[in-house]
């Protein structure tokens, strides 16, 4: 297949050495399992169950709520032990809705919906068991998957592209799902074909991942299957990021402001189309998922089936602990991964990786001014002039970051990578991006206020004026019976 | 410069430092610095120390009296690259106190002044070269012949420390002019190209820098190899460099071809003075360049353009200082204008339109 290429773009270290060739591995279940009830991009969910109630594995602990949101299961079978805020997995460390449990150690599954003839059903059955079973992209955005999937109403797809670039340092977690699980993979991106409705699956896997690409091919040579494709995309940094993806694939850009879906495509991730691949064929929801746990400073990486809602303590416990104490812990890949602010907090739907980083592996130099070098701009992936919306947002002049493109960027992390004055690049443009956002719900808020205040001034108005009228009416009807009683008067006088 | 503050991505880094990229530039003058070392002998080299020392003080002065952190910055290598690019374009034999006031107009009026590392509007080393220049048009064009150290000719330690603290009006030092200079002189007196070529010492001696000039920017070999070292390490960008060198090539080829009695040929104008040095040392200065590849094709294209015009029209025989300080006032309209297309955007800046689907 043709590729195309895409401009900026950095070649990081990529140390996939640490774990790549290590096998998925099931832990023991930690002794109690945190389970975030918002896991996923859009509305939380509402919990179902109650505290001392006991569950199956994979009964629906959380339903989900609104058009955007996804619904929880039980990893395990054990007991609610509360309902709460918990530290959530995430840079801020805040507290976020979340259920305990603690595991009875049976493991023991609930009852679980029929598998599904997936050929044999109309899309919107995927969709919907996908739905049903709370898979988010696990690639880390956690967009509810059955909303993507359901895009073939409102848009005129052609193709499913599927994310394996796993263009992250370190994460291998995808590697090995594709090496070990191959053809449960190639049977859920093919489920996935059927429930987005088009004719043709691409998926795209970096190109230092051999075994991978030469296992899928050969599930798929095997198989016979004509609807799949399997593509090596050139190793490059943010090769992962959709847009980017798809432009390689097929050499058209995303408009700005728009949806891949807006040039006929959708793109899900690798570890996605496994996870529908257990719904739709078990009747299993996500429950669980491959972890990437390395890092200099873990003793023993690999890659880990985990339950969602293990405490990353227990996982690192595991892993041997600590080696030295890392210089940064972080969920996700070290370009765009979150700095983790708790050991307590927990595994959720997003994480595929929990890094320890030597301080070797994290170094952190002077900030100096920028030099204007222009390593930025050539880095960019987007075509943007990171120091020059850096320098305006320093000067808080948002509105100037704005009109150069301070909304396109991707926050991939090219920019402040190469920087030589280790200027904090990315760190401006969120701050940037943090303060719109904020602005622009003040702004909502302040006209919502006004608005009601103008429809209560409006209401009171009217009722005053209804008042009135009602007054003057009674006034002229008084005065109408008294001029009619003088009138009698003077008729009786006169007469 | 400030301590970090939260921790956003990425968290792993490329390794590129300020310091880094000083000092692959300070390796790539190495060469060209040797030679003219070598050339001009023991005064030349107490006036290039004695202007990279004098840089580093006068950078260690300003940044007391700004408040800023003087160990950081004294050492990321930029005053260091400022001096030494300063003492690259004086006459080699040129006395201490015209380094040490070249560095003071570099390093205090021409980069602190405007706010220090990254601030500068203009080429420091080009300010201070036409400084001097205007100041001192005497000490600044007595070229001389190179005069090999250790050579029969070449003044010894006491003679060259003597010349470096007073100057070598008292030495039997034929002073020459360059090329250029002579060129210019002799075409005012109505003198053919030709016959004042025959006098010269022709294209070879030119490139590898057996003729008179400035302490380290004769040698045109040694400085594109310099060149050619930024290049493989990325530190620069070709764009500048050959948008500089084919303008100048296409201009005084044209002008050459038609009247070759009053013109200088290319490859004259393109191994004399300053301008290869300039190409690959001075236009590709990040902080008074503009960022994007086509911004630079203009930047350096114009810089030849008006080094050209100067040359050939001008009073002043070599043009490219105030070609290079012309240019670096139009870099910020240069990087307002010419921007790098944003993903999923037309030029203007609309979001890209498909076919309806």
């Amino acid at each position: 297949m043709k590729l195309f290429r895409i401009s900026g773009g950095i070649h990081p270290k990529e140390s996939k050495e640490l774990s790549a060739d290590r096998p998925i591995e099931r832990l023991p279940l930690a002794s109690v399992l945190r389970i975030p009830l918002q896991q996923h991009i859009g509305g939380p969910a509402v919990a179902v169950v109650d505290k001392g109630d006991a569950v199956k594995k994979g009964q629906i602990l959380a339903v989900g709520r609104g058009m955007v949101s996804a619904p929880v299961h039980a990893p395990t079978s054990g007991r609610i032990v509360s309902i709460g805020r918990f530290v959530a997995p995430h840079a801020s460390g805040l507290p976020g809705q979340t259920i305990t449990m603690r595991p009875d150690g049976r493991d023991e599954w609930g009852e679980l919906p029929a598998p599904i003839d997936a050929f044999g059903v109309d899309p919107a059955v995927i969709a919907e068991r996908v739905a049903a079973s709370g898979i988010v992209g696990m690639g880390g955005a956690t967009f509810p998957s059955a909303v993507k999937l359901n895009l073939r109403n409102r848009h005129k797809l052609d193709t499913l592209v599927i994310n394996a670039a796993e263009c992250e340092p370190y994460l291998t977690c995808d590697d090995r799902l594709m090496r070990e699980r191959t053809a449960e993979v190639v049977d859920g991106v093919r489920i996935m074909r059927h429930g987005l409705g088009v004719g043709r699956a691409i998926v795209a896997v970096e190109a230092n991942k051999p075994a991978a690409l030469a296992a899928l091919r050969l599930a798929v040579a095997a198989g016979g299957f004509a609807d799949v494709t399997v593509v090596e995309v050139p190793t490059r940094y943010p090769m992962g990021s959709e847009k980017h993806l798809v432009q390689t694939l097929t050499g058209q850009e995303t408009p700005a402001r728009a949806l891949t879906a807006d040039i006929g495509i959708v793109v899900h991730n690798v570890a996605t189309a496994f996870a529908v691949y257990e719904a739709v064929r078990l009747g299993r929801p996500l429950i669980a998922r491959i972890v990437t746990v390395s890092g200099g400073a873990i003793t023993r990486p690999g890659n880990f089936e985990v339950p969602i809602g293990t405490p990353v303590s227990h996982l690192v416990e595991q892993c041997g602990g600590f080696r030295g104490t890392p210089e940064r812990l972080l969920l996700g890949g070290p370009m765009m991964g979150q700095p983790l602010a708790s050991t307590r907090a927990s595994i959720v739907k997003g994480v595929n990786g929990v890094l320890a980083l030597a301080a070797a592996e994290a170094p952190t130099g002077p900030i100096m001014p920028c030099i204007r070098c222009a390593s930025c701009v050539a880095a960019c992936p987007c075509g943007l002039a990171p120091f020059d919306m850096a320098a305006r947002i320093r000067k808080e002049e948002l509105d100037g970051a704005v009109r150069i493109g301070l909304l396109d960027c991707i926050a991939c992390g090219s920019c402040a990578w190469v920087c030589p004055a280790n200027i904090p690049l990315v760190q401006y443009f969120n701050y940037a991006k943090g303060k719109l956002t904020a602005e622009q719900r003040t702004k909502h808020k302040q006209e919502e206020t006004k608005r009601l205040a103008k429809f209560r001034a409006d209401r009171l108005e009217q009722q005053r004026k209804a008042k009135e009228e009602a007054m003057a009416r009674m006034k002229a009807e008084r005065e109408a019976k008294k001029r009619q009683a003088e009138a009698a008067a003077r008729v009786e006088v006169e007469g | 410069m400030t301590a970090r503050g939260p921790i956003g991505g990425p968290h792993t880094h490329s390794g590129a430092s300020v310091g880094r990229t000083m000092g692959l530039v300070a390796v790539a003058l190495v060469p060209a610095t040797a030679y003219g070392l070598y050339a001009f002998g023991w005064p030349a080299l107490f006036l290039f120390s004695g202007t990279v020392v004098a840089a580093l003080l006068w950078e260690a002065l300003s940044l007391k009296l700004a408040g800023k952190p003087v160990r950081l910055f004294l050492f990321d290598g930029s005053a260091l690259l400022t001096g030494w690019i300063v003492a690259m374009t004086l006459p080699p034999w040129a006395p201490w106190w015209i380094g040490v006031l070249g560095a003071f107009v570099a390093i205090v009026l021409g980069k602190h002044a405007f706010g220090g590392l990254g601030q500068n509007v203009f080429n420091p080393a080009m300010i201070a070269r036409i400084f001097l220049l205007i100041s001192f048009p005497v000490e600044m064009t007595q070229f001389l012949e190179p005069r090999p150290l250790l050579s029969p000719g070449a003044p010894g330690l006491a003679e060259s420390l003597a010349i470096f603290v007073f100057g070598h009006a008292g030495f039997d030092a034929i002073s020459s002019a360059s090329l250029l200079g002579t060129v210019k002189t002799a075409l005012g007196q109505g003198t053919a190209l030709p016959d004042i070529l025959s006098n010269s010492h022709g294209l070879l001696p030119l490139a590898i820098g057996a003729v008179p000039g400035s302490l380290g920017e004769t040698s045109a070999v040694l400085l594109v190899l310099g060149g050619l070292f930024l290049l493989a390490t990325r530190v620069i960008t070709w764009h500048a460099p050959v948008a500089m060198i084919a303008t100048m090539a296409a201009l005084s080829g044209g002008f050459h071809l038609a009247d070759p009695a009053r013109f200088l040929d290319p490859a004259t104008q393109l191994l004399s003075g300053t301008f290869l040095f300039a190409a690959f040392f001075i236009v590709t200065d990040y902080v008074t360049a503009p960022a994007t590849g086509t911004g630079k094709l203009i930047f350096g294209a114009g810089v030849a353009f008006l080094t050209f015009v100067i040359r050939t029209f001008a009073a002043y025989p070599e043009g490219i200082g105030f070609a290079v300080l012309l240019m670096n006032a139009t870099v910020p309209l240069i990087d307002h204008v010419v921007r790098p297309r944003i993903y999923g955007r037309t030029r203007s800046g609309e979001p890209i339109r498909y076919e309806e689907r």
